[in-house]
């Protein structure tokens, strides 16, 4: 079958696991879980299966599925009319093509037993998903739901991110280009990363038995990224911001009006990416618990205020509150919150919400149109910016209050913390930049990326898929 | 024969239509179209891109009509398309235009007795 040797080392690492588990269990019977999605922390393996747990984290994995589409409309509502289903595509068939590639190998990657020194999980390990229990937990964790669960929800979060990337290159890219995009990216850098943060590689927040990350030995703490502030935003955002660089603007960008066809889509998108996010954060909790309610709850706030914060930014800057920048502030407050869920209070929240919006305003409605770069639908300026100004404020205003896995930040005078999100943001910023980098090239010099001008000028649903949007 | 072509606001659409009922003008075609005048347009701003549009929304009327009732339709359109007693800037235009021939497609008749 599959390569017998990965499997048994897999094993061995589990065994040892479970006995150190044992040994340690009894008084951290009543413990929430130490770290979200970490494959080895110090707990009582649980020995099955609770349908509480389990039933929240097969709500959170739909919430997080329902997202894409969410994201579908809330960047297609920005589009000419003659993108609007090639735009929805990126994203809708990101569901279809991340999944079969998750299935086969990209959850190994991801989450297996760690090898190559961190760098990436065993590849024999869940190959094809063999090996992932639908009937027990994942083994060296303290989850008390399915492992194959654990997988769905994690797959979810794999599907979105590449879709987030199509925001900045929207309107000319060819549809096979960006499949293949879709697939190498999502291979080299999101399932390297996921476990790099997540799967106990070199940025984790490793908790004993498992061995201190790179991160850890290097400047004393892990990395704390809830629910995917590095791996999710900063990645795709910065990805994103690379392949536009490389690839250039749309044809008449900025001289033309482009006008968005439809933005009732972008504050529906808006909502169900908010309704949705819900899960994103509150399921990386893990646990149906007091934690998931904290992600929850913080999450909102941290929406709200963002919305509200852009809102006054918009109207101080420009003399009206746009409704497109209402909606801009919801997805960033999301996306700042992302990283610091789990980790965070209420007040905290709300003030990041303050501190994120008039940040990534200022790259979205001031700098882009100052330095001329098209990121069309503000990937980098809502999602790269959004993701890195969460994950540097998580290091400020983590407190161990709300998560005993987690860490003091900069408010509580404790500089460790914040030190290990900085390193963690830069190494995302290279490693998605750099492998990006050669990705665009390597592509864009063998099968081409963008469409040809007459194609951009008749519109991707003509011209890549033969159809039209409306026919009113 | 004459073919009118009148350019009026599309909030006052119904007001017309009522006006030219009254006066026994019924079979007219509407289309929406886009127009510059003396009305002056707008800015919309996205993402940090100011716009000035000044291509307002209108609508187009078009009516063939016999002599006798020129006058009566272009009376009617007056009365209904005028924005408040005054009127306002960018309540539109009226054309009338020399009509050779009108056919009715369902019976082949000509002329006067087809519009």
């Amino acid at each position: 079958m599959f390569r017998l040797q990965g499997r048994s080392s897999s094993r061995v690492l589990a065994a040892a696991a479970l006995i150190g588990f044992v040994l340690v269990g009894g008084w951290l019977m009543a413990q929430a879980p130490a770290a979200p999605a970490a494959p080895a922390a110090p707990a009582v393996e649980p020995p099955k299966i609770d349908p509480g747990h389990t039933a929240w984290m097969l709500t959170a994995t739909a919430l997080v599925l329902f997202m894409t589409p969410g994201l579908a409309l809330f960047y297609a509502g920005m589009v000419r009319t003659k993108n609007v289903l090639g735009t929805m595509a990126h994203s809708v068939f990101a569901m279809g093509l991340i999944t079969i590639q998750w299935v086969l190998f990209g959850y190994t990657i991801a989450f297996g037993p760690d090898t190559a020194g961190g760098l990436f999980g065993d590849l024999g390990a869940y190959l094809g998903l063999s090996g992932v229990d639908h009937d027990k937990p994942m083994p060296g964790s303290v989850h008390l739901f399915p492992h194959l669960v654990f997988c769905a929800y994690q797959l979810m979060f794999a599907i979105i991110t590449p879709a987030l990337i199509t925001g900045a290159f929207a309107e000319r890219v060819k549809f096979g280009a960006y499949c293949l995009f879709m697939l190498l990216w999502a291979t080299l850098v999101y399932d390297p990363l996921a476990h790099w943060v997540w799967g106990g590689g070199l940025l984790a927040n490793n908790v004993a038995p498992t061995p201190q990350s790179w991160l850890q030995n290097t400047v004393g703490a892990g990395a704390l990224d809830f629910a995917g502030g590095t791996v999710v935003h900063i990645s795709s955002g910065v990805s994103a911001l690379v392949f536009i660089l490389l690839t250039g603007k749309r044809k008449g960008y900025p001289s033309q009006r482009i006008l968005p066809n439809n933005l009732g889509y972008t504050v529906l998108g808006a909502g169900i990416l908010w309704f949705g996010w819900f899960g994103f954060n509150g399921g990386s909790a893990t646990a149906s618990d007091g934690l998931a309610g904290l992600a929850f709850t913080v999450t909102h706030i941290c929406a709200a205020s963002a919305a509200v914060a852009w809102a006054v930014v918009e109207w101080i800057h420009r003399g009206k509150a746009s409704v497109l920048g209402i909606a801009s502030g919801i997805v960033a407050g999301l996306v700042c919150i992302t990283p610091a869920a789990g980790f965070v209070g209420p007040i905290s929240a709300l003030i990041m919400g303050f501190i994120v919006s008039p940040i990534c305003y200022y790259f979205v409605a001031v700098l882009k149109a100052k330095l001329g770069y098209d990121d069309s639908l503000d990937a980098f300026g809502v999602h790269g910016i959004g993701g890195t100004v969460g994950a540097l404020c998580t290091g400020i205003f983590c407190q161990k209050r709300y998560n005993s896995g987690g860490a003091d930040g900069l408010i509580m005078n404790e500089w460790t913390q914040f030190k290990a999100q900085f390193v963690a943001v830069v190494v995302t910023w290279v490693f998605a930049g750099a492998v990006t980098f050669i990705l665009v090239k390597l592509l864009d010099a063998t099968i081409g990326l963008r469409v040809k001008p007459e194609e951009e000028e008749s519109g991707l649903d003509v011209s890549q898929h033969g159809e039209v949007g409306y026919n009113l | 024969m004459k073919y009118i072509i009148a350019i009026v606001q599309p909030s006052r659409l119904e007001a017309v239509k009522d006006a030219l009922s009254k006066v026994e003008v019924f079979r007219l075609t509407v289309s929406d179209v886009q127009g510059i005048g003396r009305q002056k347009g707008h800015t919309e701003v996205y993402r940090g891109h100011e716009y000035q549009v000044n291509l307002i929304r209108k609508v187009k009327l078009e009516i063939a009509v016999n002599e006798q009732f020129v006058e009566p339709t272009i009376e009617a359109i007056l009365k209904g398309g005028r924005t408040g007693d005054e009127g306002k800037i960018g309540d539109g235009k009226i054309f009338v235009l020399p009509l050779e021939e009108v056919v009715r497609i369902r019976t082949g008749e000509r002329g006067s007795e087809a519009i």
